[in-house]
């Protein structure tokens, strides 16, 4: 790192955590919602949008953008955590339940793939996006959800580290052997459990 | 637009980290499209949790670099996405 | 014969001294050790750490010439900016400020290189073509030069006195200005954002073939870059240096 030189005066914009135990170790809390971009912001019309479940599948299912919002929708206040080391608490999303799009779902597949516009990917064990821990989600503290941050919608799984809550999502890929994503392939570690700091290979 | 995005310039300092010849003057071959260029010319995305720069001609990812700050510092080098990286010597 | 490569490293160089320019910029002047001189266009990545390890970094051009005996580098404060408002409120003449560099060959420009030079500025964008001006007259060049130079009001125009300076009496160096939010009275110059009309009757023609550098904020520098190329400049004529929707 620095090799120990402080700069004189310099504090910073967060806020210090310390006692906080809603804060997993390493982490500050910061006031905004920063972006993080690895590619080009997409805009995919939402006429040409939709959502889909497919691979180790009976049958794919897809959505339009006017079917998927049809569904039952979900108010999910979590707490989010960046690998990059910033977190907020009690944000507010609106979106579908993941195990509401797996509803019925016949499957083998442990893992998911989750893609999106842009090629982004991320993967998951199925049992880290089922019973109630994962949404795709299309609403943020009221407003349709920002093209920067991922609309019209995209994967939330607020318990792991936020680049596995894939932005501008179109579907989970079920799969028999895991896929490591975009980041997982590149360093980044492929559970992302903020409360045991995963966030390298190896850690 | 984009806001997001910046020119290939802006990796040059990660990517100097790594290698010891300029990279933004280097000639890129994209392996998606074939389009050549300095690495420069194309689009930077850079951020703290990685850089990639981006063929401005089809957008595919070109170079990734990750790197790691705590702990064992380790970078980890994406280069699939080019056919090859020509390095020049300085004017 | 290449160069012996060199390996990028963080150095704590000295802050000699600070002098605002404009009410919202300021100019640091440095001494680096180990310092062996940079190209004009290139910058320099500084990172400031606090006392409990958070670390916050950012790109900083280069505003003075390769020929120049300090550093200098230009801050605009921006209000709601992390390092910015360090840099010009907290930091002064004694402190260490850790840097490195310089960084980024591909947005330089060297007298040998010719022209002529078309450079368009916004804001505080200006900084990396301040090089490339202050580099040119150093070196006895006379390249003809044309800067495009948007800023918000004739208050603001960072370096205004230095370029009026160095405009007066070389007829190779113009300097043609555009105020965007705020005119003084009387003002004929051009009053508002670049287009492509203004592009049109200020740039070398495309059969000159200038090399052009454009730096400022994202939104300028991609519709100046666009309507350069739809008026028949070479695209690789054309370096970029975005610096993001917020301006660096």
């Amino acid at each position: 790192m620095s090799g120990g030189f402080i700069s004189r005066g310099f504090r910073g914009r967060r806020r210090r955590t310390e006692g906080d135990d809603r804060v997993p170790p390493g982490q500050y809390l910061v006031e905004g919602f920063p972006v993080l971009s690895a590619g080009p912001t997409p805009h995919t019309p939402l006429t040409e949008w939709s959502f889909a479940i497919e691979g180790e599948v009976d049958e794919s299912r897809t959505w339009s953008w006017e079917e998927f919002r049809t569904l039952p929708s979900e108010e999910i206040t979590r707490d989010i955590h960046c690998v990059t080391k910033w977190s907020k608490l009690e944000t507010t999303w609106e979106g579908v339940s993941v195990d509401a799009l797996l509803d019925g779902v016949d499957t083998a597949a442990e893992y998911v793939v989750a893609f999106a516009d842009g090629g982004y990917t991320t993967n998951l064990p199925l049992e880290e996006v089922t019973g109630g821990k994962a949404w795709v989600a299309h609403t943020y503290e009221g407003e349709p959800l920002a093209p920067e941050h991922g609309g019209p919608a995209r994967l939330l799984v607020p318990h792991l580290y936020f680049w596995k809550s894939a932005k501008w999502v179109r579907g989970l890929r079920l799969v028999t052997e895991d896929e490591p994503g975009f980041w997982e392939s590149l360093g980044y570690h492929n559970q992302g459990d903020p409360w045991r700091e995963q966030r390298y290979w190896g850690d | 637009m984009d806001e997001h995005r910046l020119d290939g310039n802006a990796a040059a300092g990660v990517l100097a980290e790594i290698f010891t010849f300029e990279i933004t003057t280097a000639r890129a071959a994209c392996a998606h499209c074939g389009a050549t260029g300095e690495v420069g010319a194309q689009m930077a995305y850079v951020s703290e949790i990685g850089t990639v720069v981006r063929c401005s001609a089809c957008d595919n990812a070109l170079i990734r670099v990750v790197r790691q700050d705590d702990g064992p510092q380790r970078y980890w080098l994406d280069l699939k996405g080019v056919e090859y990286l020509q390095l020049r010597e300085r004017l | 014969m290449a160069e012996a490569p060199r390996k990028l490293a963080w150095c704590i160089a000295e802050v000699v001294e600070t002098s605002p320019d404009t009410s919202r910029t300021k100019s640091l002047f440095l001494e680096i050790p180990g310092w062996e001189g940079h190209r004009a266009g290139q910058h320099i990545d500084v990172r400031l750490t606090a006392e409990d390890g958070y670390q916050a970094q950012r790109s900083y051009s280069i505003a003075s010439a390769p020929e120049d005996g300090r550093v200098e580098l230009l801050v605009e404060r921006l209000d709601d900016g992390e390092v910015s408002p360090y840099l010009t409120d907290e930091l002064r003449a004694g402190d260490g400020l850790e840097l490195r560099g310089p960084i980024g060959g591909w947005f330089a420009w060297e007298a040998r290189e010719g022209g002529p030079l078309l450079l368009v500025a916004g804001g505080s964008g200006i900084a990396p073509l301040m090089a490339m001006i202050r580099h040119r007259q150093a070196a006895g060049n006379d390249t003809p030069v044309r800067l495009l130079f948007s800023s918000r009001s004739y208050e603001g125009i960072i370096f205004r006195d230095e370029l009026e300076r160095l405009a007066t009496g070389d007829e190779t160096l113009e300097i043609i200005h555009t105020l965007t939010r705020s005119a003084p009275p009387g003002w004929e110059g051009y009053d508002r954002r670049i287009d492509e009309e203004m592009l049109g009757e200020v740039a070398f023609s495309p059969d000159e073939r200038p090399l052009t550098y454009i730096c400022g904020p994202t939104p300028l520098v991609e519709t100046v870059a666009t309507d350069l190329v739809g008026l028949g400049h070479e695209p690789a004529r054309v370096k970029t240096e975005r610096f993001g929707p917020t301006g660096g």
